[in-house]
């Protein structure tokens, strides 16, 4: 009846009865999130860190085994931060920036993914998802101790939602049977292949690539270098069209075998089909194999991430090919950017219109990654004879040639979007000042005196007042930086000599000027929670 | 205005002709296929302004 559906890594949340299974009427909850995956529990952590009553059900009873998302981007990191996370996950991944990618036996290109100092976390870590997963339930845990109001229910499925006006009951299925309760909001962080998409009969649209994966994790004792190393028709041909090789914590490397679209995956999924593989790829290395999975991938998205008080968020609102690590890094902006909008409009902060702008800015964000993460599938497995000739053509000039080696693509890694045109974006008044901080920019972090400017900025909207006293705004917090330092100037002033920022709860600028008054600060300020669109 | 150069701007050409034809003298299809492969990205580089390439290759699907 509620059979698992795959084997646990860490069983961190039992089964346990809860009061409202004993409930005479459906017992209410502001927010409930649908799935317990690394989603839904950045999700739940962030929005009870903001005083929202919230309740994660999960339908297994912890994190499933199994490495899949391994590649964490610097500002997953910056969100973990802010949720209180990060040092753990960074004490334990891999930090990597260096990058090679091969044609046959020959380096074409490199790349470095740090190429500037003065922020507090690496461009990425390499963290099996189990690892991810755990450290935001041991936060979650940590934060429920220090009284954030946020419950987990192991082995609650949800079986039905019933979608009214103003929230929905639902319909919950656990080892001692149904019971049902009620929400203002839903969550579903249920995953690509989300049942609360399939029973609300919604659609999920997009292109599926004809090439499928191997996926083999091995544990082995080397001492190849921690750098991200990708095949394009390795040497070791017989054992795929391209092939990737990166390092993981506890000795384990991630291997990636490109094996054609046409495959007897029950075959290929055999130990000694494997085995020949990575025989050929590591002649005369031991390993043993730890985890294996055959993937096929997509780039789709729903049309819309609202559908009432239903919101979508993570993989069941979009999914795009692994190359370039969007996934599980997109769908942690995606709870970034929802969960102090939510949380202001549960608190009568903000109108139910800024909801919508999770919508349109998240929306924004997926068809960005969907457009890289589709371009590098298109390189890395060509579609047509042409795309071939044409990829293949790259790969010969890169050898020799600089100028070609920015055609390479073997992934365009994770970066935060932009929000241009958001229409919680004010004014963009600073004359002379870098575009990687207009309106819509998520913040750079730079170094100060006592520790780094992101950590300063805090959970909720703040003034950054720069070279200047910030003016007085009652009710708004504000940090100040009397003289700033190179890093500083280069990412928030570059020609500008002073500035005052409005940023987001989610650190992205909302407005920026020279120097503003109270009263525009104040416009900026009801522009960026809705209150226009009311 | 167009930033194409579409008006006669080679001085000599035959002899522009002839350095192409003569690249592929002796090539498979396959090898005359990566050769203009090469070409047209190495040209793409020279030319460097995305709107010049968009209008060549309006011109070229005419």
């Amino acid at each position: 009846m509620l059979d698992d559906r795959y084997a646990l890594a860490h069983r961190l949340y039992p089964y346990e009865r809860a009061a409202d299974q004993d409930a005479e009427v459906a017992a209410h909850h502001p927010v409930v999130v649908i799935g317990g995956g690394p989603i839904g529990m950045a999700m739940a952590l962030d929005l009870a860190l903001r005083g929202v009553r919230t309740l994660v059900l999960d339908d297994h009873e912890g994190v499933g085994e199994g490495s899949r998302a391994i590649c964490f981007a610097k500002r997953t990191l910056e969100i973990c931060d802010r949720l209180g996370c990060a040092d753990a996950m960074v004490d334990k991944g891999v930090v990597w920036n260096l990058g090679k990618v091969f044609h046959g036996e020959d380096l074409v290109f490199e790349f470095n993914l740090l190429p500037e100092g003065g922020h507090r976390h690496p461009a990425f870590i390499n963290l099996q998802q189990p690892y991810f997963e755990k450290f935001l339930v041991d936060r979650i845990r940590q934060a429920q101790a220090e009284g954030a109001p946020i419950e987990i229910r192991g082995k609650n499925r949800v079986e039905s939602l019933d979608v009214r006006d103003d929230g929905a009951g639902i319909e919950i299925m656990t080892p001692e049977g149904p019971y049902s309760i009620t929400a203002d909001w839903v969550l579903a962080c249920d995953g690509a292949g989300s049942p609360t998409r399939r029973g609300l009969g919604l659609g999920f649209e997009g292109k599926v690539f004809k090439d499928s994966f191997l996926i083999a994790d091995v544990r082995m004792k080397v001492d190849f270098p921690v750098e991200r190393r990708f095949w394009f028709e390795p040497p070791f041909r017989e054992a795929g069209d391209s092939a990737l090789l990166h390092k993981q914590p506890d000795d384990i490397w991630r291997i990636d075998f490109q094996i054609g679209w046409d495959v007897d995956r029950d075959a290929e999924l055999k130990e000694d089909r494997i085995r020949a593989r990575i025989d050929q790829m590591l002649p005369g290395v031991e390993y043993e194999i730890v985890w294996t999975s055959i993937y096929t991938f997509q780039c789709r998205r729903m049309e819309s991430f609202r559908h009432g008080r239903v919101l979508f968020v993570g993989d069941s609102a979009h999914q795009v090919s692994p190359f370039g690590a969007r996934g599980a890094n997109g769908g942690v902006q995606d709870s970034d950017n929802l969960a102090w909008k939510l949380a202001m409009v549960l608190n009568d902060e903000a109108p139910e219109a800024l909801i919508d702008t999770y919508d349109a800015e998240r929306c924004y964000a997926t068809d960005e990654n969907i457009r890289n993460s589709t371009r590098s599938t298109d390189f890395i497995t060509p579609k047509s004879e042409i795309s071939r000739v044409f990829r293949n053509a790259v790969l010969h000039l890169s050898r020799r040639h600089d100028f070609a080696r920015p055609f390479v693509n073997s992934g365009r890694l994770s970066v935060p979007c932009i929000y241009d045109g958001s229409p919680l974006n004010g004014a963009d008044s600073l004359p002379g000042g870098p575009a990687q901080t207009r309106p819509g920019a998520p913040c750079p972090d730079a170094p100060l005196e006592d520790g780094f400017l992101l950590h300063r900025l805090g959970t909720g909207f703040v003034l950054l007042a720069i070279g200047q006293e910030p003016p007085d705004t009652s009710g708004l917090r504000s940090v100040s930086i009397a003289t700033p330092n190179a890093e500083t100037r280069a990412r928030y002033l570059v020609a500008a000599d002073r500035a005052l920022y409005l940023i987001r709860p989610d650190q992205h600028v909302a407005a920026r000027w020279e120097t503003a008054t109270p009263v525009e600060i104040e416009a900026a300020l009801n522009r960026a929670t809705g209150k226009e669109m009311a | 205005m167009s930033a194409l150069v579409t008006s006669r701007n080679i001085a000599i050409p035959d002899e522009a002709y002839d350095l192409l034809l003569t690249a592929h003298e002796g090539l498979t299809k396959d090898e005359s296929d990566a050769l203009n492969a090469r070409l047209i990205l190495t040209l793409f580089n020279h030319v460097g302004d995305l709107d010049v390439i968009r209008e060549a290759i309006e011109v070229a699907r005419q």
